[in-house]
């Protein structure tokens, strides 16, 4: 049985910046969660969730092993640290844009990330 | 400004400067059981230009540690440097290099750890000379600092700036106030080989730092790209100090960080092959896991099989992490490609100036006398004076950092309306910031707390040097 569940409850994330590129990196706890993730987190769905944040093109570099996915989003930080008018110029805050998102799962296991 | 942990020792024994288990570790190493002699031991003492200094001091006291990097240069932080330089010939090194080698320099004499930061940011010269100067009224005779210069290439640009990344439109032209490559550990080496107990950098490339004491120790070829990448891996963990033991990790609830504020700074613990446990002090909070050091692995990381330094393209697509023990994690299976052939240029632009400017609504219809608050600036500004900067208003609390991304809004009875901008033109910041201040008496009801400032403004784009084109010279001074 599936359910939708935001992927905050079964994974954790971290932003970074370079310029106006910003990445989140995504790690999926239960290796039985992994492949819905990335069937679900597309740069499609991506662009369709932040329309007016993610300008420029998305890509998603998979990391099975360690169960990770890097998302990498060009143009979205609003110019850049140096440039953008944003209180958080960095976008440290995008891996919360990114850990609110649903995706469905099959039952989860409510687990603490260590 | 980040505020000092704990007032920093004295050159004598103080308390919590790690007298005794210095004694210990010297103990240690003449029964032979120096943790140094197997491996490699780097600690990572800052990872931004003001990060804290007490967890610092406690990793050098209990540490073992060969070697101690402070890696103290950002984007803005280079800029501002340039610009402190330009006002005064003797400033434009860290705001803080003073109070760290105060703190510092005398337990790196006491545990035999050679410490290298790039701390000089745009004045390793006068960096160095004030080390030296410290030293000497702390009474560390016989102490060696080294700089090294060349990272500065303003001048080799010419007068016509390349076309680079992040200046699509141009604006920045004209403006330019430095322009800074990223060394690497051929420029590094040579400062590492004077054998100087402090070596001090302008712009390196973050990984480097840590990169070249292992190439000196344990001899890697300069075209071993695996080892290379190796070493790569562990200094991109490290470079970053906490946020790979903790910080910027714990979400109450979910991610738990046992004693976050006394978190302690990474330790890589390095073997000849390029083997390398991640840990930190025992005695220090924080914690170092499998979730900790898979967020640090691709911090930053845009195609994690092709990390571009200086020195290599890293290969993290098929890296090993491995809890070994508690606060322990062991990582492997970097490989690495040949250098590229340029090294990347950081160019600082004059930005004019950054304005910003809020005021609080709490209570009954806080929400609504904010946004009343909001149009009424709007008006003022863009319809009445004619503003034409980049303006922006936030309703923090509602939706500021996430209002661009669409989400929120969330209902709140605490509210504080925000106003940033940016112009050339310091009057144009001055107004934004005099009518959002006089919104206090002018506006909505029960409007508080004012607060503006104005901060100079530093744009940055990218670019590249053929190598050849950078030259580095390496100097030494002594107490």
């Amino acid at each position: 049985m599936s359910r939708r569940v935001r992927l905050r409850d079964i994974a954790h994330a971290r932003a970074g910046d370079k310029g106006n590129t910003s990445n989140v990196s995504v790690w999926i706890e239960d290796p039985a969660h992994y492949a819905a993730v990335l069937r679900q987190l597309t740069p499609d769905r991506l662009r369709r969730e932040f329309p007016r944040l993610l300008r420029g093109p998305v890509e998603i570099h998979a990391l099975p092993h360690l169960r990770g996915l890097n998302i990498v989003m060009r143009e979205a930080l609003e110019g850049g640290v140096n440039r953008s008018l944003n209180l958080d110029g960095h976008g440290k805050s995008w891996s919360y844009l990114i850990l609110r998102l649903e995706v469905e799962v099959d039952e989860p296991l409510k687990t603490r990330c260590r | 400004m980040a505020a000092l942990d704990k007032p920093p020792p004295a050159a004598e024994d103080g308390p919590g400067s790690g007298g005794e288990r210095g004694i210990l570790e010297g103990l240690r190493r003449l029964e032979g059981n120096d943790p140094r002699e197997s491996g490699c031991r780097i600690g990572c003492g800052a990872g931004f230009s003001s990060d804290r200094l007490g967890p610092a001091v406690d990793l050098l006291a209990e540490g073992g540690l060969d070697w101690l990097v402070l890696e103290c240069i950002g984007e803005r932080t280079m800029a501002f440097g340039h610009r402190d330089r330009r006002r005064d010939p003797n400033a434009g090194y860290n705001p803080l290099l003073e109070a760290r080698m105060r703190a510092l320099l005398p337990l790196c004499r006491r545990h035999g750890t050679r410490l290298l930061s790039n701390m000089g940011v745009a004045n390793p010269r006068r960096a160095a000379e004030r080390t030296v100067e410290i030293a000497g009224e702390l009474g560390l005779r016989g102490l060696t600092v080294a700089w090294l210069e060349g990272d500065e290439v303003t001048d080799l640009l010419g007068p016509q700036v390349p076309s680079c990344e992040g200046d699509p439109a141009g604006e920045a032209r004209g403006g330019l106030i430095a322009a800074n490559a990223y060394l690497g550990i051929e420029h590094l080496l040579p400062a590492l080989a004077t054998g100087a107990d402090v070596v001090l950098t302008g712009r390196v490339a973050d990984p480097s730092l840590f990169l070249a004491p292992l190439v000196q120790r344990f001899g890697w070829a300069a075209d071993d790209w695996d080892r290379l990448a190796a070493g790569t891996l562990v200094g991109h963990l490290l470079e970053c100090g906490m946020q790979v033991t903790g910080g910027y990790f714990a979400d109450p609830g979910r991610k738990e960080v046992p004693d976050l504020a006394r978190c302690g700074y990474p330790i890589a613990e390095v073997t000849a092959d390029g083997g390398a446990v991640i840990t930190k002090l025992t005695s220090a909070g924080g914690l170092v896991s499998t979730a900790t050091v898979k967020e640090q692995l691709l911090y930053e990381v845009h195609d994690p099989s092709a990390y571009v330094t200086p020195d290599v393209i890293a290969d993290f697509s098929a890296v090993t992490v491995e809890e070994i023990g508690r606060d322990r994690v062991r990582v492997a299976g970097a490989r690495g490609r040949p250098r590229p052939g340029r090294l990347k240029v950081t160019l600082a632009f004059d930005g004019g100036w950054l304005g910003e400017a809020g005021v609080s609504y709490a209570g009954i219809n806080a929400l609504a006398r904010a946004e009343l608050a909001r149009e009424i600036l709007k008006e003022r500004l863009v319809r009445i004076h004619g503003l034409a900067c980049p303006l922006r208003f936030d309703l923090i609390g509602v939706d500021s950092l996430h209002g661009t991304a669409g989400v929120g809004p969330v209902r709140t009875e605490d509210v504080r309306l925000r106003v940033a901008c940016r112009s050339r033109d310091r009057r144009e910041v001055e107004l934004v910031l005099w009518e959002t201040e006089a919104i206090l008496t002018c506006g909505p009801a029960g409007g508080g707390g004012f607060r503006g400032r104005i901060t100079e403004s530093v744009t940055t784009a990218s670019s590249s040097l053929p190598r050849e084109a950078v030259r580095c010279r390496v100097e030494v001074l002594e107490t």
